[in-house]
């Protein structure tokens, strides 16, 4: 049974990243005017559209975070677009040309949630403040509005009864409550786009599941979209409806979950399928082998970003224009 | 094969200012030469600290109350710290969990592994000593100009290696694998779990691997045991346990666990937390959790314990009544 397949996946884009560029400057020492870029995300392309849920799948350090920071504007991007769906002028509006007002707005629809529940949330502050504080930024409801708010949450995210978690403070639940929470704060502000950052990693397998089913479930309830990151296919799979894989900081494959997992192209792509452990004693696993440097080589030597569209909506990175990847 | 470990009606307990923490309840198994054995199971079941007990490295207030840890013959529990020094890394070596975090700083990785076998084998020079090195670090994949770097100027995956390199180092029999992935990514995993496996079979060494991860217990191991609250509620041959779990928490875990093989398929959750083990539990400890829990089971005069359901497949007797369809 497909899980996803139930959720209604409008055909608007809800948002759109077009040649997104994120490069640090590291510098070579103290006294030394050689500057290094590293180039963390480096021109990437992909677009989300209302109620769906995007994979970015990858090891660590390819850019995963970046990329997400950058959307959100916790860190500034060098370079490229980012738009955003505007409900109320009902067009797409680009990140860089809105003005205050529409920063709150956007930040209102935007949120994030973090992978480690047991640092994400402040100790001194009780469940309450913590859910509310959002509210409270935002200056949305009077005081009864905002705690009448925080209850309906509270159920929501499976917190019952409410009544009970109200006053306590975060170490005096679990670290799946403690995630429960996360998501309450964020789902507060009835936003329409979440970006989640490895939310289950730090949970126990029994717990997991729990949160992620609580996830989509939210999202078709809510019609919130996800732009979900791991670094594991099988927890992409569950949750997504695509799954775009990063490699240096670059999108070298995207296509919808199955069609990915089932018919792989890019030689990354296979290399992180092959490495996923399987629950069957008896599946003999073989791990598909890349030469890293090469395909590194390959990859700066084909500064060409342009993506192969090989049908169903599946496109892989062509870095050689003899078709490296594409056998025919 | 012979077992090069037995462990026999393992008992532990913590004591703490709010009472005592049952950690280890009864615990029997035998691990063959030659053979990995898995533990799985939940945070908090109790898996490291069954770890601990078999290096005698319990924290303080961790007591042994009953039973025995027999290596190659020679019992562990009791045994003074001085003995003890002999098997520790010489016989039994550990891999702990985020060990590659636990490199000193300031020391190079080499020297750090070669403190190791000047203390168990002071006989050797430093020469051999180094060959050894480079060639434990061959056989982790590593090239051997990376004994001569600072833990810093390794990746986590390298500093992985290298401690699996210092497990190695004294030739012990058995080794034990603590969560040796849980920081890594799956592609560092995948090789860390392919070069253990590989020095396993080169070295005919014994292994313990311990995670809550089941996809990664089912690639490791020949035979495993299933923890939880303290007990193991199954044990048995790792095939024979996944083909056909008879503990309702085996197969609970099973069908929580998402794979990229197979049909995609909705996964069943486990409701509610592992109880808490400073409250003494009567009867079946999983039966509030259990999806399909009888009369019986919420009985606390039930009585506990493994019985044979298989081949060298052993369940906890409450749930090997219930699932027999």
């Amino acid at each position: 049974m497909l899980t996803n397949a139930v959720r209604v996946v409008s055909v608007n884009n809800l948002i759109e990243v077009r040649n997104l560029v994120k490069h640090f400057e590291v510098s070579g020492g103290l006294f030394s005017r050689n500057k290094r870029i590293i180039k963390a995300v480096d021109g990437i392309d992909f677009e989300i559209k209302a109620g769906e849920s995007l994979g970015l799948v990858g090891q660590s350090g390819c850019g995963k975070t970046t990329t997400a920071r950058s959307l959100c504007l916790l860190d500034p991007k060098t370079s490229g677009d980012v738009n955003f769906y505007n409900s109320e002028s009902q067009k797409m509006e680009s990140i860089d040309e809105i003005d205050d007002e529409g920063l709150r707005q956007f930040r209102r629809n935007m949120q994030m949630i973090f992978q480690d529940p047991y640092e994400s949330l402040n100790p001194r502050w009780t469940l309450k403040d913590i859910i509310k504080e959002p509210l409270d930024i935002h200056n949305i409801g009077d005081l009864k509005d905002r705690e009448e708010a925080v209850i309906e949450i509270l159920k929501t995210v499976g917190l019952t009864p409410p009544q009970n978690y109200l006053s306590r403070y975060p170490h005096e639940i679990s670290g799946g409550q403690r995630q429960r929470v996360s998501i309450a704060r964020t789902l507060i502000m009835k936003p329409k786009f979440v970006i989640c950052d490895e939310p289950t990693s730090m949970l126990d397998v029994s717990i997991r599941i729990s949160i992620m089913d609580l996830m989509l479930n939210l999202a078709k309830e809510l019609n919130v979209s996800y732009l979900y990151i791991t670094h594991d296919l099988a927890v992409a799979r569950y949750m997504c409806n695509r799954i775009a894989v990063m490699f240096n900081g670059k999108i070298v494959e995207i296509a919808e979950s199955e069609e990915l997992l089932q018919n792989p192209i890019h030689p990354y792509t296979k290399r992180l399928i092959s490495s996923i452990p399987i629950p069957d004693p008896n599946y003999k696993r073989e791990r598909y082998e890349v030469n890293y440097d090469e395909l590194d080589k390959i990859i700066s030597n084909n500064p060409d970003k342009k993506m192969i569209d090989i049908g169903n909506g599946h496109f892989v990175a062509s870095h050689d224009t003899k078709g490296f990847f594409i056998e025919t | 094969m012979s077992n090069i470990l037995e462990v026999k009606n393992l008992t532990m307990h913590y004591e703490t200012l709010d009472g005592d923490v049952d950690a280890v309840k009864d615990i029997t198994f035998n691990v063959k030469a030659g053979e990995s054995f898995g533990i799985v199971g939940e945070s908090g079941c109790g898996k490291t600290s069954v770890a601990m007990c078999l290096l005698q490295l319990q924290a303080e207030n961790g007591k042994i109350s009953n039973g025995s840890i027999l290596f190659d013959g020679q019992e562990l529990v009791g045994m003074s710290e001085n003995d003890l020094r002999k098997v520790r890394w010489d016989g039994i070596s550990i891999v702990f969990q985020g060990a590659m975090n636990a490199w000193n700083p300031v020391v190079k990785v080499g020297e750090q592994i070669r403190e190791a076998m000047r203390e168990h084998n002071p006989k050797s020079t430093k020469s051999q000593n180094t060959e050894k090195i480079n060639e434990l670090f061959n056989m982790v994949g590593l090239d051997s100009s990376a004994s001569e770097r600072f833990p810093h100027e390794l990746s986590g995956g390298m500093k992985q290696r290298a401690i699996i390199a210092l497990a190695l180092s004294c030739d012990p029999k058995l080794i034990i694998a603590d969560e040796p992935t849980t920081a890594l990514d799956v592609v560092i995993q995948d090789q860390i779990l392919t070069e253990i496996k590989n020095v396993q079979e080169l070295l005919g060494l014994s292994l313990i691997y311990i995670s809550h991860d089941i996809a990664v217990i089912a690639e490791m191991t020949d035979k495993i045991a299933v923890m939880y609250a303290g007990s193991i509620v199954e044990i048995g041959p790792t095939e024979e346990v996944f083909k056909s779990p008879k503990h309702s928490y085996t197969r609970s875990l099973l069908d929580s666990t998402p794979s990229i093989m197979g049909e995609k398929k909705k996964l069943r959750s486990l409701e509610g937390e592992p109880p808490s083990l400073i409250n003494k539990i009567d009867g079946c400890s999983f039966s509030p959790r259990c999806p399909s829990p009888s009369n019986e089971c919420k009985n606390q005069s039930i009585e506990m314990g493994l019985i044979k359901v298989g081949i060298d497949h052993y369940a906890d007797k409450c749930c090997s009544g219930c699932i027999s369809e």
